[in-house]
């Protein structure tokens, strides 16, 4: 391709980032090298703070990719910056969770510091809010979580995240097997199920995963067994497998759970699931912000490749895999699958219309399988004991457990597993129940994209049907308690605007939606004119519904529902537009 | 081969791979469209043409949904009436569309009412961009359709000067760190400008009419002729006003062109109306 570029060029030291990101992989095609995008601008990111436009010709000469192109790409994404900036940057989570737990008191100390910082959507640390994250560029670049976080920004404030639940089933391992080590994990039961799986042949996982009526756990409750069958059936190869670990839905930390603590469950879980399709490149696309995570997959990656557990021949099977991490830069949409998809080909993250379908027409437009974490990590259960022995825990319509994240008022926040059926009561009384002395007024389930229910909700069993028929759901696995004392009004507007920043932009209803819901809740909150009030709840009322209706993706389809939830389910606003 | 489908209890027979709108235009029914054009790869960003589908939970593109067998499609109930129009007055509330007759039509047709987003309603306003003598962009008039990205990648031009930047509300059309047009990859072909729907890409000719308020298209005249630069024969629109071109467009369903063109073609008129400085145009 004939490429323009500007004068500006790279530094010496610029094209050895570059180079260096790209050694090794610049085989084939040159048509087939724009997938490389995200992880080289993650790269010269990381080295110099920002990605200059000297770099920037260098890379988009390197892959064969227009200039204003890489532009738009880089530009997608929060973490990537095109100006120049500080070398160490502090993000301060200012979402839901840390909003109330003290974090305008951080932005206020940073302000008045000379550190960089700025504010960030959720950080995935909820359970110990608030939370920052420090990012250095450099020749030895590092990302530090701390959570909770003081104005010392002393990563010694940092605790683990408890965990707990009533049948640890998922959790086995944490806090008993060393995550960084292969030996630890054998010797704890690890790599019997991709065993099991290679004595059941594909079509046997298969059919252990549709007996199991696994539902997929990032939202949508698709049946798992479903999609592995259809891509292993489909004509067209390759297959491709995409564990999708871009978990950012606010008040959500299980998956992050998982890959830092049971990282090589989850390299075990893709296999067996790459195995059942017929596919030999898998991948995991891990959010930008959970670098701890990323560097023990990575680990876990390197280890299972060096004991013969992936590569060309896993365990004399003939079976090829590997896996390529990839890391997320900022965008709560590169959740949405086929956004994903986008961000590993090296487009902007922009959902697609569907269909057709990830089945088949997914990654490089062919047959993918896509799960996240906590979907996945159900599959060395299911091999191991048998799909039908998974079905009887929890209840027929949702097998099995489920992870849920708590956070909020209650006594003990973190990661608790339970079976599906148990009650939302009983599941906070498991996190020691409300916190002493505090009154609980909501709970948010779901995440942002989720629905706020009321105290009368404690009774409900924890199913997608019992969910479904209350006009809720179990989303992501969010269950974060308000109580009296929080103001309500507030978090609507935080989740709104949550959906506004991370719009993609790229249709209508939600791009200009997004914001309108904004403005609506602002005016909402202060002003007393009940006729406006009025005017702008039913405003809500019909910009939710075309979000809804109209939004090319699941975003922009949910961005109103906390909001609608806690308007219908709690009367917020409703006594004041009526006076 | 053929699909048959009911759109509005009217039963329609189309080709094999034709969209719901090629069905909704072979019976006549006027569906609205921003970001769609016959020449472009479908995007389904604006969402103005959405229908809804008996059995899909959300309403879908009618642009890009293939029409299928048995599909039960109603493209004027109350759910499709409110998306289009809150999708208008989405746009009317945040982009200036004084330059763009057809949204206007279809805001009036579907009773869109932009002022009751208020005075402070976020805007895309922006002060417009001149940076070379061919043509304009005002991105205040941009309601992100795409279609000229389309156009200047690998829909026509292959050219690549431009692509969409940043994300949401704040995304816009840009060059690579929105540097001006000469030092972009810009080779003023002006396809971009063929297949704006709001007069945000316009012909510095036409702009500067309009600033004086000499744009008069009520006392234009459309001729069309054959580019005589080279082989290719493309038509070619000339849009004369007071015996001066003031804009040169192509058909879009000229079998050579597809509406687009070359800078030649586009801009390079000026040698059929030098005139005797006695004699020059405001133009």
């Amino acid at each position: 391709m004939d490429l323009h570029f500007t004068s500006a060029t790279a530094s010496a030291d610029e094209r050895a980032v570059v180079d260096g990101a790209l050694a090794g992989k610049l085989n084939g095609d040159g048509r087939m090298r724009r997938h490389l995008l995200l992880p080289v601008l993650h790269a010269v990111q990381d080295r110099f703070g920002w990605i200059g436009p000297g770099a920037l010709n260098y890379v988009s000469e390197s892959l064969g990719v227009a200039p204003a192109d890489v532009y738009g790409v880089a530009t997608f994404y929060a973490s990537l910056k095109t100006a120049p900036g500080a070398a160490r940057m502090v993000y301060v989570c200012d979402d839901i969770a840390c909003m109330n737990a003290g974090a305008e008191a951080l932005c206020a100390a940073l302000e008045s510091s000379s550190d960089s910082w700025s504010r960030s959507p959720c950080l995935g640390l909820c359970d110990r809010a608030p939370a920052v994250l420090i990012e250095t560029a450099g020749a030895s670049t590092s990302a530090t979580a701390i959570a909770p976080a003081t104005p010392a920004l002393d990563p010694q404030t940092s605790r683990p995240t408890q965990v707990g639940g009533s049948a640890r089933r998922l959790l086995r391992r944490i806090g008993r097997t060393d995550p960084q080590s292969l030996e630890a994990y054998r010797a704890d039961g690890g790599y019997a199920a991709l065993f099991k799986a290679l004595e059941l042949q594909p079509g046997g996982v298969i059919a252990e995963v549709i007996a199991a009526n696994l539902l997929g756990r990032g939202g949508a409750a698709f049946p798992t067994g479903r999609k592995l069958k259809a891509v292993a059936n489909a004509p067209a190869y390759p297959h491709y497998l995409v564990c999708n670990a871009d978990e950012s839905e606010p008040g959500t930390f299980k998956d992050r759970m998982l890959m830092e603590e049971d990282p090589f469950a989850v390299v075990e879980a893709m296999t067996i699931a790459a195995y059942a399709i017929g596919c030999r490149q898998a991948y995991i696309y891990i959010r930008g912000e959970y670098p701890q995570a990323a560097q023990r997959i990575g680990h876990a990656i390197a280890q299972a490749r060096a004991a013969g557990l992936l590569g060309d021949d896993v365990l004399g099977s003939g079976m090829g895999l590997e896996i390529e991490l990839r890391r997320g830069a900022g965008a709560y949409i590169c959740g949405e699958e086929t956004a994903l998809f986008n961000s590993i080909e090296g487009k902007r993250g922009e959902p697609r219309n569907k269909p057709p379908f990830p089945v088949e027409n997914g990654l490089f437009g062919k047959p993918t399988v896509v799960n996240n974490v906590e979907t996945l990590a159900n599959l060395p259960l299911i091999v191991t004991e048998g799909g039908v022995q998974f079905a009887r825990v929890g209840t027929p319509g949702s097998t099995g457990t489920r992870l849920f994240c708590l956070s909020g008022a209650v006594t003990i926040p973190g990661l608790y597993e339970v079976p599906h059926g148990t009650t939302l009561g009983a599941l906070i009384e498991l996190a020691g129940g409300i916190a002493p002395g505090r009154r609980l007024a909501a709970i948010l389930l779901g995440g942002a994209a989720g629905t706020i229910v009321t105290p009368d909700a404690l009774s409900m069993p924890l199913t997608f049907e019992d969910a479904r028929a209350a006009g809720a759901t179990l989303g992501s696995g969010v269950v974060m308690l308000f109580d009296d004392r929080v103001d309500l009004r507030a978090i609507l507007r935080r989740i709104a605007e949550f959906f506004r920043d991370e719009s993609c932009g790229q249709c209508v209803p939600c791009r200009v939606g997004t914001v309108r819901q904004s403005e609506a809740l602002q005016r909402l909150c202060c002003n007393g004119d009940p006729m406006q009030r009025a005017r702008d709840i039913s405003l809500l009322g019909e910009i939710g519904t075309a979000m809804r209706d109209a939004s090319i993706c699941g975003l922009g389809q949910t961005a109103a529902n906390a909001i609608e939830s806690a308007i219908r389910n709690l009367g917020l606003f409703a006594a004041e537009s009526n006076s | 081969m053929s699909v048959e489908l009911t759109i509005d209890d009217r039963a329609v027979h189309v080709e094999d791979g034709s969209t719901i709108l090629d069905a909704c235009k072979q019976l006549g029914v006027e569906t609205p469209t921003l970001c769609f054009l016959e020449s472009l790869t479908p995007v389904n960003a604006c969402r103005v043409c959405v229908v809804e589908l008996e059995g899909s939970r959300a309403l879908v593109p009618s642009c890009a949904r293939r029409a299928e067998t048995g599909m039960v499609v109603r493209t004027d109930s109350p759910r499709v009436r409110h998306s289009r129009k809150m999708v208008l007055e989405f746009l009317a509330s945040s982009v200036d569309l004084s330059t763009a007759p057809e949204a206007q039509r279809y805001c009036r047709r579907y009773g869109a009412d932009p002022r009751r987003y208020g005075t402070d309603a976020a805007t895309v306003e922006q002060p417009v961009k001149i940076d070379n003598a061919l043509y304009v962009r005002d991105y205040a008039k941009c309601i992100l359709c795409y279609k000229c990205v389309e156009a200047c990648g690998t829909d026509a031009q292959n050219t690549f000067a431009i692509a969409v930047a940043g994300r949401g509300f704040g995304a816009g059309i840009s060059t690579e760190y929105d540097v001006p047009l000469p030092e972009s990859a810009c080779v003023y072909c002006g396809n971009c400008i063929g297949v704006c729907p709001t007069g945000a890409l316009m012909f510095s000719s036409e702009h500067e009419l309009r600033q004086r308020g000499q744009w008069k298209e009520e006392r234009q005249k459309k001729t069309d002729t054959i580019c005589s630069y080279c082989g290719v024969g493309c038509t070619l629109t000339l849009h004369v006003q007071d015996n001066a071109i003031v804009k040169v467009t192509s058909p879009i369903e000229d079998d050579v062109t597809s509406g687009h063109l070359c800078i030649k073609g586009r801009f390079g008129y000026q040698y059929v109306q030098n005139r005797p400085p006695e004699d020059d145009s405001p133009a």
